[in-house]
């Protein structure tokens, strides 16, 4: 697999990471993402964590970098499903994701992104 | 005590994904829970990239160890790379000499029960680790 697939929900985008990650599949998710988010307009783009059973500095500067590039093309970021133990990894490994929102499960990442548009 | 052992090589990005692979199952093996089964492998997925992209690749060893009741796994990243210069700035939380966040090092060590550096200009690295359950 050398690809992510990013999956159109209305004018929200779904990428859903399955794979063990690694720098060159990350790099492209970034760029197939901005052209996406530029080509439907998407005002959101949930990413789907929850397969991934760790989150290291490399996927968090990726997540990083992901909202920063939403946030310039007028998209908002939420990271849905971080398994808890990866969670409390995160904060030891001193890895804050500032500025990106989280929520539980893809329903209420939807939900968040709905507000935050609707409030604009 | 050393019960078993072993050697990955770690040269490429995919060696990455297949040392952390590897090291979930020893830390399966060895009793650890979830948490530091995970805390665990994010070490080793920040000390094997250091590995590949500074060190020009090189090596893990793995050791299944023993003391008393408790067991653990002890794993070794060394390589033949350029070394580190100034060992106190690399372990400085922030600190990057390329464009990276600058926490696979200090975040490793505090994801893991015992953490030891050696490194010197011309000299590679060899960083250790080790989590008891
Ligand atoms: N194996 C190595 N060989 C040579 N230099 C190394 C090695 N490992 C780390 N370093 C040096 O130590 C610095 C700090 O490493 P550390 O992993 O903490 O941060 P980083 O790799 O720069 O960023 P991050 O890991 O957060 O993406 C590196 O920038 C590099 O200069
Ligand atoms: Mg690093």
């Amino acid at each position: 697999m050398d690809r992510i697939p990013i999956l159109r929900m209305g004018e929200f985008l779904l990428v859903t990471i399955q794979v063990d990650m690694h720098d060159q599949l990350a790099l492209t998710l970034q760029d197939d993402l901005s052209t996406k988010i530029n080509e439907i307009s998407a005002k959101g783009v949930l990413i789907d964590i929850s397969a991934l059973d760790i989150v290291d500095s490399f996927i968090g500067r990726m997540i990083s970098m992901i909202s920063g590039l939403s946030r310039i093309l007028d998209a908002e970021t939420v990271v849905v499903g971080m398994q808890p133990a990866v969670a409390i990894t995160l904060v030891e490994l001193g890895l804050t994701l500032s500025g990106v929102s989280t929520a539980l499960d893809v329903e209420r990442g939807m939900k968040l992104l709905r507000e935050r548009v609707r409030s604009l | 005590m050393t019960t078993r052992s072993g050697t990955h090589a770690i040269r490429s990005e995919q060696d990455v994904v297949l040392s952390r692979q590897a090291v979930r199952k020893l830390a399966i093996e060895c009793g650890l829970r979830l948490v530091d089964q995970t805390k665990l492998v994010t070490a080793v997925s920040e000390l094997a990239r250091n590995t590949v992209i500074y060190g020009g690749g090189g090596d893990m060893d793995w050791e299944l160890v023993e003391d008393g009741g408790r067991k653990g796994v002890r794993l070794v990243f060394r390589d033949e790379g350029p070394g580190i210069p100034d060992i106190k700035q690399a372990m400085t939380d922030g600190w990057t000499s390329g464009n990276g966040l600058g926490l696979g090092l200090t975040g490793a060590k505090r994801l893991v029960d015992q953490f030891d550096i050696q490194s010197a200009p011309g000299e590679g690295t060899r960083v250790t680790i080790t989590k008891w359950n």
